[in-house]
Parts: C-alpha cells; sequence; structure tokens
C-alpha cells in the first residue's frame, strides 16, 4: 500500500515536469535543429538563444517591465488591503456584507470584458504605457484576493490581543505595526506569494495598456510565437527563463503554503 | 468572533473602495454606455436601446460559444477536483516529501499563462513536440492544428497540467487540519478506507472543496490566453470558447455595440453562478 502511495504523486510530478523539460530541451538548440531533428535532448547543446535574450534590451527589458509592475501591484495591493481586512476582521459598519461581496465579484469579472474599456480610460488620464497603468489594473483582481486571504488572517487571531494592548497603553498605530502585524506574518507571505503571482501570470490586461516602454515580456514573446514555427529556440528559451521568479517566489513561502492554507480562507 | 458596531471602520476601507471603483467602476460603465448605442467611429455615437442585447441573445454565434464554454468547464471540474483530492490523498503527510511535492507542484501555476499555451503548443506538435509525436508513433493519428477533437483533448489536457495543483494544494491544506484523533477513533470503530473518506476528511474538506470548485470555475470559464496561444480557438471555431469570441469581436472586428452587451451577459452569467455558491458558502460558514 505504501508503495503504491508513492506512485501517485510520482506519477503526476512527471506528468508536470515533462512539458516543462522540453521547454529547456529546446531552449538548448537552434532553431534549425529543432524542426529538422527529433531528439529527447540537445544534440549540439547551444547557448545561443539565452545570449541573444541577454544582449538584445527588447528581450531583456521585458523581464524588467513586468518585474517592475508586479512588486508594485504586489506592494499596492497588499497596503491597501491590510487595513481593509482589519476593518472587516473587527468591526461590523454600515453595508459591510455587500461592500464584500461587491469587492468578490471584481475578481469574477472576465478581464475580457475590461480590456477595451481600461485601453480608454488609461489613455484618456496619460498612464498608457506606463509601469503604474498595469499595477493599478492588476488591483482589480489582486485587491479582493489580498483582502479576502488577510481577513481569514485576521479573524483567526482572538480579539483580546487587541483588547490587551489597548489596556497597555498601546495607541492604534503602534499596536497595529509592533504587534499586529508581526503575528500575521505568515498570512501577508502568502497574500503577497498570490498577489505576485496573479500579476506575474497575467498577460491579456499588461498587454493592453502598454506599447513599447512598459511591454511585459510576455507580450513580447507573442512576436515570436504569432509567427507559428519561427525562432522556436528563442521563444523556448524566453519562455523557461519566466518559470525562474516564480520557482524563487516559492522557494521562500514553501514552508507557509501548506500551513498558510490552512489557517486563512484559501 | 462577535464584532462590534463601529462606522469608522470605514476609513479603512476607503483606499480599497477608492482603487477598485476606479478600476472597476469607470470602465464598467464604459462597457454599459457602449451597450446601448451605435459607434460610427470618430465619436459618433447613437441611441439603440436594447437592440444589441436582444441580437446577442439570439444569435447563433452567441449560443455555440457559450456552449463550447459550458461543456469546457464541466469536464474542467469534472477531471481536476477529482483528481487533485486523490493525490492530496497520497502526498506524504511528513518529512523530505513534503517541500518537495508542494514546490514541484506549484511551478505549473507560476508560469505566465501565454507561456503555458507556448509550452503546449512545442509540446504537443505533431512531428516535433514530445506528446504529439509520442502519440503519432503509438500509431494514433493525431494533430492538434487540424482535428478539432484532438484540439479539445490538448487544450483540457494543458488545463489539467495548469490547474489541478491548486485544487491538490487546497485539498491537502483541508486534510492537513485534522486532528489526528479523529483517525484514532475511525481505526477503534473499524471503519474502512472509504468510511474514514467519506464520513471524515470529505466534511472537513468542504470549505475549501467550495473554494476550489468556486475558483475553478470562475477562471476556467474566463479563459483567454492558453487557448488563444495554443489553437487560437480553432480549427475552425472549436475551441473559440466565450473571452475567445468577445476579444474577436470587440478589438477584432471593433463591434463594439454587440460586444459590450455581449461583456455585461458573460459578466451576469458568471456573477448569478458566482453569487449562488457564495451564499451557500456563508449559510454554512453560519451555521457551524
Amino acid at each position: 500500500m505504501s508503495k503504491i502511495k508513492w506512485l501517485v504523486p510520482t506519477i503526476y510530478i512527471v506528468f508536470l515536469m515533462l512539458p516543462i523539460y522540453w521547454l529547456l530541451n529546446m531552449s538548448f538548440k537552434t532553431t534549425t535543429e529543432i524542426i529538422n531533428v527529433y531528439s529527447l535532448w540537445p544534440k549540439d547543446f547551444t547557448l545561443i538563444n539565452y545570449k541573444t535574450i541577454f544582449t538584445d534590451s527588447t528581450w531583456y527589458m521585458g523581464y524588467v517591465n513586468s518585474i517592475t509592475y508586479t512588486v508594485f501591484n504586489t506592494i499596492i495591493s497588499v497596503s491597501a488591503a491590510l487595513p481593509a481586512a482589519y476593518a472587516f476582521s473587527r468591526y461590523k459598519f454600515l453595508g459591510d456584507k455587500h461592500l464584500f461581496f461587491w469587492l468578490l465579484t471584481n475578481r469574477m469579472a472576465p478581464p475580457a470584458v475590461f480590456a477595451l474599456p481600461f485601453f480608454q480610460f488609461y489613455s484618456s488620464v496619460n498612464l498608457f504605457d506606463t509601469h503604474i497603468a498595469i499595477a493599478l489594473s492588476h488591483c482589480l483582481f489582486n485587491i479582493p484576493l489580498a483582502v479576502w486571504i488577510l481577513e481569514g488572517f485576521m479573524s483567526a487571531v482572538p480579539k483580546e490581543l487587541d483588547e490587551t494592548a489597548y489596556v497597555d497603553g498601546y495607541s492604534f498605530g503602534r499596536f497595529f505595526f509592533k504587534i499586529f502585524i508581526p503575528t500575521i506574518a505568515a498570512g501577508i507571505g502568502i497574500t503577497m506569494f498570490f498577489c505576485f503571482m496573479f500579476s506575474w501570470v497575467e498577460l491579456l490586461l499588461a498587454k493592453t495598456l502598454t506599447a513599447t516602454i512598459a511591454k511585459p515580456i510576455a507580450a513580447i514573446m507573442t512576436r515570436t510565437s504569432s509567427t507559428s514555427g519561427y525562432e522556436l529556440g528563442l521563444l523556448a528559451a524566453a519562455g523557461s527563463l519566466t518559470i525562474i521568479p516564480g520557482a524563487v517566489v516559492i522557494y521562500f513561502v514553501r514552508n507557509y503554503i501548506a500551513k498558510g492554507f490552512a489557517m486563512g480562507r484559501v | 468572533m462577535n464584532k462590534t458596531f463601529n462606522q469608522k471602520a470605514w476609513f479603512f476601507v476607503i483606499p480599497v473602495f477608492v482603487l477598485v471603483a476606479f478600476n472597476a467602476a469607470v470602465p464598467l460603465m464604459t462597457v454599459v454606455n457602449y451597450s446601448f448605442q451605435e459607434t460610427f467611429g470618430s465619436n459618433v455615437f447613437a441611441w439603440e436601446g436594447t437592440r444589441w442585447f436582444k441580437e446577442i441573445l439570439h444569435s447563433e454565434r452567441f449560443h455555440a460559444s457559450l456552449g463550447r464554454q459550458v461543456i469546457f468547464t464541466f469536464i474542467i471540474l469534472l477531471i481536476q477536483l477529482p483528481l487533485g483530492i486523490g493525490i492530496a490523498l497520497t502526498m506524504p503527510k511528513k518529512g523530505w516529501g513534503v517541500p518537495v511535492c508542494l514546490i514541484l507542484m506549484s511551478m505549473p501555476l507560476l508560469i505566465p499563462w501565454n507561456v503555458v499555451g507556448a509550452m503546449w503548443n512545442i509540446f504537443a506538435l505533431p512531428d516535433i513536440g514530445f506528446l504529439g509525436n509520442s502519440l503519432n508513433t503509438l500509431g494514433f493519428d493525431y494533430n492538434f492544428t487540424q482535428q478539432s477533437g484532438d484540439a479539445w483533448f490538448t487544450t483540457i489536457l494543458m488545463d489539467v497540467w495548469h490547474w489541478t495543483s491548486l485544487v491538490v494544494l487546497l485539498s491537502y491544506a483541508g486534510l492537513n487540519s485534522i486532528q489526528p484523533a479523529y483517525y484514532q477513533a475511525a481505526e477503534i470503530d473499524g471503519a474502512s478506507r472509504w468510511d474514514i473518506f467519506r464520513y471524515i476528511e470529505l466534511p472537513k474538506m468542504k470549505k475549501v472543496l467550495t473554494l476550489a470548485i468556486l475558483l475553478r470555475f470562475m477562471d476556467s470559464f474566463m479563459i483567454y490566453t492558453e487557448p488563444f496561444v495554443l489553437t487560437g480557438g480553432g480549427p475552425g471555431n472549436a475551441t473559440n470558447f466565450l473571452s475567445l469570441d468577445l476579444v474577436k469581436m470587440a478589438l477584432g472586428q471593433f463591434d463594439l455595440g454587440p460586444a459590450a452587451a455581449m461583456s455585461l451577459i458573460y459578466f451576469l452569467i458568471v456573477l448569478l453562478i458566482c453569487w449562488v455558491f457564495y451564499s451557500i458558502m456563508m449559510r454554512d460558514e453560519a451555521r457551524s
């Protein structure tokens, strides 16, 4: 029985790794080799694709742009969501339940619905093709999620903690930053992970809102993928590189994932 | 938790309210605006009333893409939920296997969606892709760019690859929160493996599973980027899901009125189903 138990996750992980391996395999081949020779590993190992990406500024600036707006978005989402989640977890106020559901509905709005109005709206306020425009537009789905997750974590903290602190003479600000935030650090970590993740992987809005200056790597890649079968090696190398930031983030939050999932809402 | 009434709590909510309103209300009003008007370019608009809504609701094109979307989402939920629960049940509970499983399984979740599409495109190409080449070597006539059946198979397999881990992570967290005492009690009572699952694990996972269903429903119903890169909606219209069709109409043909009306109908469908889920979730939470 215990042997069979190992088998299922192993098969699943192999299934997950196969396409990733294939992408890596392709990224170390030249495009001619990809098209002409079918092989399970690179016969003629080359780093030329990676060299192109790291020397051509239109390519590597794509990564810089993507990371910039993702970090902006994570900071904005979490810092706006912290006080709101606190309010939802501690107080009743006029229209609180409706407001909470209204926030969640934005997580449910298909980005395709918003693509065109966003383009017009951000153009009219002169924010088109800036990092901040993408960071703000991603707040649409990340803030509701951040509020939702943080509210779960905060509700798990007993209210006595707040009351004891006030009795001890803490002001609200000092209590919030000195005691409360360290208590829910794991929750903040998980929230940042999710905000980073959803902002990093989104393409439709990021592509719609940019032209050249703030263009994300994901959009630069569509340039090669649209001409199907062309520059496959370069596409594979660029794709492989987009896996790295995610992998780094997972590594840092690995201990929180299971615990955080169990404690909070998500 | 007993909450106190305090209207000042609104001040805490203001930043979130402003940011989301700025992002949601303004564009949504634009969509509503368009949905009742006809555009002639250069900002000339004419009132059309509910014409676009009637047209969309009666158009075969909308029925077809909505039908495809519903079938797709249904298949996705049917595969990913049991599979995710099954994998979570067999995952190691302690030791070095836990971080290894968690890290490797979360990988697909953090890859940009168009890279997922591109990756699967390369992986499934019938001549140079591992999947396509293997299937053809095994004697299947597989070509996802030509045959609708294969295109569906590839899109579903890609989504299973991409998102099953989310269900796994959620179920795993739910399983981990069960106290060992429950299992000990079950052992004393001589419960079978199935009984343990049916009467202990499944009820304890109810909350996370509702969330998993909700998230998987929303995201698979709104799927755009991955099939756009993988199949582009083709061959023909075989994998032309709602979002793909909407973007084609809005940005491709610039039919703003009908596209806006379709957006609103689309949004209302998602909203309605999520509201039902959400109400059930909140009712259960209030009861416990």
